[in-house]
C-alpha cells in the first residue's frame, strides 16, 4: 500500500528550503540511517529493501573497501581483513582490547596514540577509520534517498559511553566528512521515538541492549522536554557475549582442546548466533557442530541458554536498580518501559525486565530501528526545520569526572548523572619556584583510585608565569558541552593570563592525526580538495546567513536600532554576494566578519529570551498557591 | 551576557533560604527551553558559544538551589560569608558529641538485626535534625543584623556533618542492597 504523505499543518515548506538531515545508529552488530519526510519519520532501506546495515568493513587487495552485507559474506573466508564491532574498540587502549580480545580474531599492534591498530592486507587501520567507512557507507545511502548532500546528522552513542569513547565517535564523523549537530544518548533517541509517538508525560525506563553495550536510563518526561533523570550501563555488555557464551559452551561440550583457527572461531561464533536467534522461536535446538577439531552433535535447550546468560542479566539488573535509585525513583514510579536494542528479542531478557519494573515493557517500535528513528526526529528540530518545536532533550553526563591527586588517588570534579552541559573550576598551585608547567591528569569513573578508572587525557598547562612556589593559582576550567565531551582551560588568577593547555588524550587521536588523516584520504580521493574546501566555505556561509536572517525576522526591530540593522543587512547582502562566487578564503573571511558583526545582536537575543521565558512564572505559581 | 545576575535572580526567584522543588524544576525547564545548545544547533558560532556558557550557568545555578546544604551556603557567599573547611569550631561540643554517637551508630549498623530498618530510622533521626537547622537558619537569615551572620554560619556547618552523614548512610545502604 502507498502511503500518501501529508504535511503537518505550519510545516509546509518549500521543499527547496528545508534542510536535509539524517539520524545514525553507529551500533556494534548493525547500523542504520533515517529521516523525516513530511510527518512519518523511518530508517532508509538500501536497494534490496534492507533497512540494517551489518557494522562490518572489509579492506580488498586493490585498495577497495566493502560496508555491508557484501563484507559481512566474508567475514569467515577473509577475518583478518574484515572487521567486526568495531564499535567495541572505540576509545579503547590496546590493554582493553586484550581483555575483550580473545574472542576478536584480529592482529593487534600498538599504535603512537594508544589506540590499537589492526593490521589488514592494505596496511594498520584505526577504529576511528573503520568506523568512519560505516559512516560513509550511511551517508551515501541517505543522499541518495535525498537526492543531496546532507545539512547535518545526529549520531547515536551508549548513554554509558565515557568521553574517550565519544571522541573517537566525533573523530569518525569528522573523518568521514559529516556535519554533526549532536552525539545523542541512544536510550534518549529511543525515548523520543516513542514518547513523541504516544504524547506520553511521565518517568520512562529505557533499557537498552545492543550486541556490545548495555545502557539503562530513566527519564522524565514534562511537556515535551525529556529530562534525563540517571543512566548507567556496561559498555562492554551485549548480545555479542551471549553468543561467547554459546561458543564456549559448544567447546566444552565436544571436548576438545585444540587450538582454533581465526576463521574457526569466527565460523564457531556464527553459529552459536544462529542458534541464540534460533532459540528465540523454539524451545529447544539441533546442533550439528563439524568445525575440526570441534566435532558434536546434540541438542542445546532454552533453559541451557538461559543457565548460560542469566549471570549477564543479573548484571544488566543490578544496573537498572542502581539506576532507578540514582534518580531517586522506585520501580513504581515508572510509568513506562522501552525495550531498545536487537538483544531484546531474546524472551528471556523480557522476561527479566518485566520482572523488574513490574510490567510488560514496549516493543511496537523495531527495536533495531527505533534508536535511528529518534535521532533523525532530533536531526529534523535541529538542522531548523522545527524552530518552534517543543522538543527539548536534557542529558546527563553518565561516569564521574576527576583528577589524579597524590597517592595515585581520584578527586572528583563533576558527579554523574550531572545535567550536562557542565563546567566546574578547581584552583591549582605550583609546587616549585619558577615552575611554568603543570600536568593534570583527568580520569572517569566512580572508583578512588587512579588504577580502576579510565584514564582519559593528560592535559599540559604552560606558560605559567615564572613566581616562587604557590604564588601562582591557576583556575581550570573543566567544560563537558552538550555531547558530553570534555575541554578544559587554565587561567593564571593573579595575571589573567590564559595558559596553553595541550591535550594527550590516552586512548584517542590527537588533533593533528585527524587533520592527517583527512589530508590522506583527500589525497587519495579523486575529488578535488579545493572544490570541496569552497563547498564548505559555502556551507558555512549559508549555515551564518540562515541564522541571521531567521534571527533578525524575530526580533530585530525590538533589539537594534535602524543603524545597526543596516549594517547587519548590508553583511547579508555582502555574504550573499560573495559566497555565489568562488574564492574560498573571501568567503570564509566574510563569514566571520559576519559573525562578529552579529555578536552583540545574538547576546541581546539570548538576554532577552531569558527573561522573557520566565515572565510569566510569578504569576503561575501565585495562582497554583491558590488552588 | 549577564553573569553577574545572581543564582535567584537568574531563576525570577526571591532570594530565600526556602525554594518550592517542582516550582524550581519548572523554572529550570523553561530557561533550558529557552537557551539550550541544541536550540542553536543550526546558529552561529558565537551563539552556540554563548548559549553554551548560559545553560552551565542555569545547571550550576540548579543544582545549587535545588540542595537545601548548598543554597544556604550560597546565601551566606552573597552576604559576603566565604564557608571553610578548616574554621569548624564555633559548633558546639554538644552536637559533636551527637555527631559521633550517630557515626558509632551507623559502624555498628551492618550488625544489626534488621540493618536496612536501623539504616532508615537513622535517616529519618538525621533528616529531622537537618529540617530543623533549616528552619533555624531561615530565622536567623530573615533576622538582617549582621550580628546574625556568625551563628548562620555555624547551622551551615552542623548541616554539613548532617549532609554528610545522609551520604555515609547511603553508602552504607548501598553495600547492604548490593548495587
Amino acid at each position: 500500500m502507498a502511503l500518501l504523505q501529508i504535511t503537518e499543518p505550519g510545516q509546509a515548506m518549500d521543499p527547496h528550503l528545508r534542510k536535509k538531515s539524517v539520524g545514525i545508529d553507529l551500533g556494534t552488530t548493525n547500523s542504520s540511517v533515517a529521516t523525516v519526510i513530511g510527518i512519518m519519520t523511518d530508517t532508509i532501506a538500501d536497494a534490496s529493501d534492507r533497512h540494517l546495515m551489518p557494522s562490518v568493513v572489509q579492506y580488498l587487495p586493490d585498495d577497495q573497501i566493502r560496508v555491508g552485507h557484501s563484507a559481512l559474506e566474508n567475514a569467515v573466508d577473509d577475518p583478518l581483513n574484515t572487521i567486526v564491532s568495531v564499535k567495541r574498540l572505540m576509545g579503547r587502549g590496546l590493554e582493553d582490547v586484550r581483555r575483550i580480545g580473545d574472542h576478536l580474531p584480529y592482529e593487534f599492534v600498538q599504535g603512537k596514540s594508544g589506540m590499537p591498530l589492526i593490521r589488514t592486507r592494505v596496511g594498520d587501520k584505526n577504529p576511528v577509520e573503520v568506523s568512519a567507512e560505516i559512516l560513509k557507507a550511511l551517508v551515501a545511502r541517505a543522499e541518495e534517498h535525498q537526492a543531496g548532500a546532507l545539512d547535518g546528522v545526529v549520531i547515536t552513542v551508549p548513554a554509558y559511553f565515557d568521553d574517550a569513547q565519544r571522541q573517537a565517535t566525533k573523530d569518525a564523523a569528522q573523518l568521514a566528512g559529516v556535519h554533526v549537530l549532536r552525539l545523542l544518548s541512544e536510550p534518549t533517541a529511543a525515548a523520543v521515538a516513542y514518547g513523541l509517538d504516544s504524547g506520553a508525560e511521565g518517568n520512562l525506563a529505557i533499557f537498552d541492549l545492543g550486541g556490545g553495550t548495555f545502557d539503562i536510563s530513566i527519564l522524565r518526561l514534562t511537556k515535551g522536554v525529556f529530562e534525563v533523570l540517571a543512566t548507567g550501563g556496561d559498555s562492554a555488555l551485549g548480545g555479542d557475549d551471549f553468543d561467547h557464551e554459546i561458543a564456549e559452551w559448544l567447546i566444552q561440550q565436544s571436548n576438545s582442546c585444540g587450538k582454533l583457527s581465526q576463521n574457526q572461531i569466527r565460523g564457531l561464533l556464527m553459529t552459536s548466533r544462529q542458534l541464540k536467534e534460533q532459540l528465540t522461536e523454539h524451545d529447544s535446538v539441533d546442533v550439528v557442530l563439524d568445525i575440526d577439531p570441534l566435532k558434536w552433535q546434540g541438542v542445546l535447550t532454552r533453559d541451557q541458554f538461559h543457565t548460560l546468560i542469566d549471570p549477564l542479566l543479573e548484571k544488566t539488573v543490578r544496573a537498572c536498580r542502581r539506576s532507578l535509585r540514582d534518580a531517586g525513583l522506585s520501580g513504581e514510579d515508572i510509568d513506562t518501559v522501552v525495550m531498545v536494542g536487537g538483544s531484546t528479542r531474546v524472551p528471556r531478557v523480557r522476561e527479566k525486565v518485566a520482572d523488574f519494573f513490574k510490567q510488560e515493557p514496549l516493543i511496537e517500535i523495531d527495536p533495531d530501528r527505533v534508536v535511528a528513528i529518534g535521532a533523525a526526529i532530533q536531526a529534523n528540530v535541529l538542522v531548523g526545520n522545527k524552530a518552534d518545536d517543543e522538543m527539548l532533550l536534557l542529558d546527563v553526563l553518565p561516569l564521574s569526572l576527576g583528577i589524579e591527586t597524590m597517592g595515585g588517588l581520584v578527586e572528583k570534579i563533576i558527579h554523574r548523572n550531572s545535567p550536562i552541559p557542565i563546567a566546574k573550576a578547581q584552583e591549582f598551585t605550583t609546587f616549585k619556584d619558577g615552575q611554568t608547567a603543570m600536568l593534570i591528569h583527568v580520569l572517569q569513573g566512580e572508583r578512588e583510585l587512579v588504577s580502576d578508572c579510565r584514564s582519559l587525557a593528560r592535559f599540559e598547562l604552560r606558560g605559567i608565569p615564572s613566581k616562587v612556589a604557590g604564588a601562582a593559582h591557576i583556575r581550570v576550567t573543566f567544560q563537558v558541552d552538550a555531547d558530553g565531551l570534555l575541554s578544559v582551560t587554565a587561567l593564571e588568577t593573579g595575571s589573567g593570563v590564559a595558559t596553553t593547555v595541550e591535550v594527550k588524550p590516552s586512548y584517542g587521536l590527537e588533533e593533528h592525526e585527524i587533520i592527517a588523516m583527512i589530508k590522506e584520504s583527500f589525497d587519495r580521493a579523486t575529488d578535488d580538495k579545493e572544490i570541496r574546501a569552497l563547498n564548505e566555505a559555502r556551507v558555512d556561509a549559508s549555515r551564518m546567513l540562515d541564522a541571521i536572517v531567521s534571527a533578525m525576522a524575530k526580533n530585530a526591530d525590538e533589539l537594534l536600532n535602524d543603524r545597526e540593522i543596516a549594517e547587519l543587512n548590508s553583511g547579508v547582502e555582502r555574504l550573499k554576494e560573495i559566497s555565489a562566487g568562488s574564492d574560498t578564503r573571501i568567503i570564509v573571511k566574510e563569514t566571520e566578519l559576519l559573525g562578529k558583526l552579529s555578536e552583540t545582536f545574538a547576546g541581546r537575543r539570548m538576554d532577552i529570551s531569558i527573561k522573557n521565558a520566565l515572565a510569566g512564572q510569578q504569576i503561575d505559581a501565585l495562582e497554583q498557591g491558590i488552588d | 551576557m549577564n553573569l553577574k545576575q545572581n543564582y535567584f535572580e537568574l531563576f525570577n526567584l526571591p532570594v530565600s533560604s526556602q525554594v518550592d522543588q517542582d516550582d524550581l524544576s519548572g523554572r529550570y525547564r523553561e530557561l533550558q527551553y529557552t537557551v539550550h545548545p541544541d536550540r542553536f544547533a543550526a546558529g552561529t558560532d558565537h551563539e552556540q558559544r554563548l548559549s553554551l556558557q548560559y545553560t552551565t550557568l542555569i545547571n550550576e545555578a540548579y543544582d545549587v538551589l535545588g540542595s537545601d546544604l548548598k543554597r544556604c551556603i550560597y546565601l551566606l557567599e552573597l552576604k559576603g560569608v566565604e564557608i571553610s573547611d578548616t574554621e569548624k569550631s564555633a559548633v558546639e561540643p554538644a552536637f559533636l558529641m551527637q555527631q559521633i554517637e550517630l557515626r558509632e551508630a551507623l559502624d555498628d549498623v551492618s550488625q544489626a538485626q534488621n540493618p536496612l530498618e536501623e539504616l532508615e530510622n537513622m535517616r529519618n533521626q538525621v533528616n529531622s535534625i537537618l529540617f530543623t537547622l533549616m528552619a533555624d537558619f531561615t530565622a536567623l537569615l530573615a533576622d538582617e543584623s549582621a550580628s546574625s551572620l556568625k551563628p548562620a554560619t555555624t547551622v551551615v556547618y552542623k548541616m554539613q556533618y548532617m549532609t554528610k552523614l545522609i551520604n555515609e548512610i547511603d553508602v552504607q545502604e548501598e553495600e547492604l542492597l548490593d548495587y
